[in-house]
């Protein structure tokens, strides 16, 4: 993956070298002809094209601006609830995420999520155990990071 | 032009303050240390991107400039919020610090057992 990208640099610089011009411009236009040389060439590289890398890290980003927004409608509600009807608690919630930094992206986007924080790692990384604001929906809460978080981390680290 | 900017910065500021304003609420209300946190660690984070964010668009339309700086400040508030909320439970659970009585479950004590604090001794 990176090596790719080093590519792409190395034929900009190449470009602008060709073109004996030093600025900004020439080193874009080198950049996206490199792009569409990698892009041709995609099945000589072990990986796949790099630029689905990008677009995961940036699915990613929205997913995190979406779940933040949607997290403080939440807690808002209930906040200014007259009466406390949640039900808080901790649930366990087994992962697949093996590297250290998936999980810690794990982390960081359930605390952002919806009445969830996560308070403890278990040590052989199997287990998250998250302090959720209102426990009804626990199994629910469980598939749906399964299904989403986990699927869009992934999708950029593998 | 400058009048719709002039309209969405002052809607940013004026969410942000009250997003701020109301998670302080939160603070004194919530009953026990993990739900304040939740409402510190959320409502917080959206209030201070959003206030941030105006000014970043303030300086652009206005002044003219591209301050890196607040888009900077974002991206490390963004990224140390949810780390701060997850330390600062985890340290209150390890030292014990009681849940709220009408908590339902703790799959947790299992397996840490809390420190027993002082205060909690006697």
């Amino acid at each position: 993956m990176t090596f790719q990208f080093i590519l792409n640099l190395i034929i900009a610089v190449t470009w602008m070298l060709i073109n004996e011009s030093r600025d900004a411009v020439s080193l874009l236009i080198g950049y996206l002809i490199g792009l569409v040389f990698i892009f041709a060439l995609r099945r000589f590289f072990p990986g796949p094209f790099y630029l689905q890398k990008g677009f995961a890290v940036v699915k990613l980003l929205l997913l995190f601006m979406k779940e933040l927004v949607l997290s403080n409608i939440t807690v808002i509600r209930e906040i200014l609830r007259p009466r406390l009807v949640v039900r808080p608690g901790i649930v366990a919630v087994p992962t697949d995420l093996k590297s250290d930094g998936e999980i810690t992206m794990l982390a960081c986007l359930i605390t952002l999520t919806p009445g969830t924080l996560t308070l403890e790692v278990s040590p052989d990384q199997r287990t998250l155990y998250i302090h959720a604001m209102d426990i009804s929906d626990a199994d629910e809460l469980a598939k749906q990071i399964k299904s989403s978080f986990e699927k869009a981390i992934m999708e950029v680290t593998r | 032009m400058i009048t719709i900017g002039e309209l969405i910065i002052g809607l940013l500021v004026l969410l942000g303050a009250l997003l701020s304003a109301i998670s302080s609420f939160g603070l004194i209300r919530l009953p026990d240390v993990y739900m304040r946190s939740h409402a510190a660690t959320k409502s917080t984070t959206l209030g201070v991107l959003s206030i941030l964010f105006a000014a970043f668009l303030y300086f652009l339309l206005f002044e003219g400039q591209v301050s890196v700086r607040l888009l900077l400040g974002i991206l490390f508030v963004f990224i140390t919020a949810p780390v701060a909320g997850h330390l600062i439970g985890r340290a209150a659970y390890r030292t014990g610090v009681p849940m709220w009585e009408r908590s339902v479950q703790d799959d947790l004590k299992k397996v840490v057992t809390p420190v027993r604090t002082e205060q909690n001794r006697e």
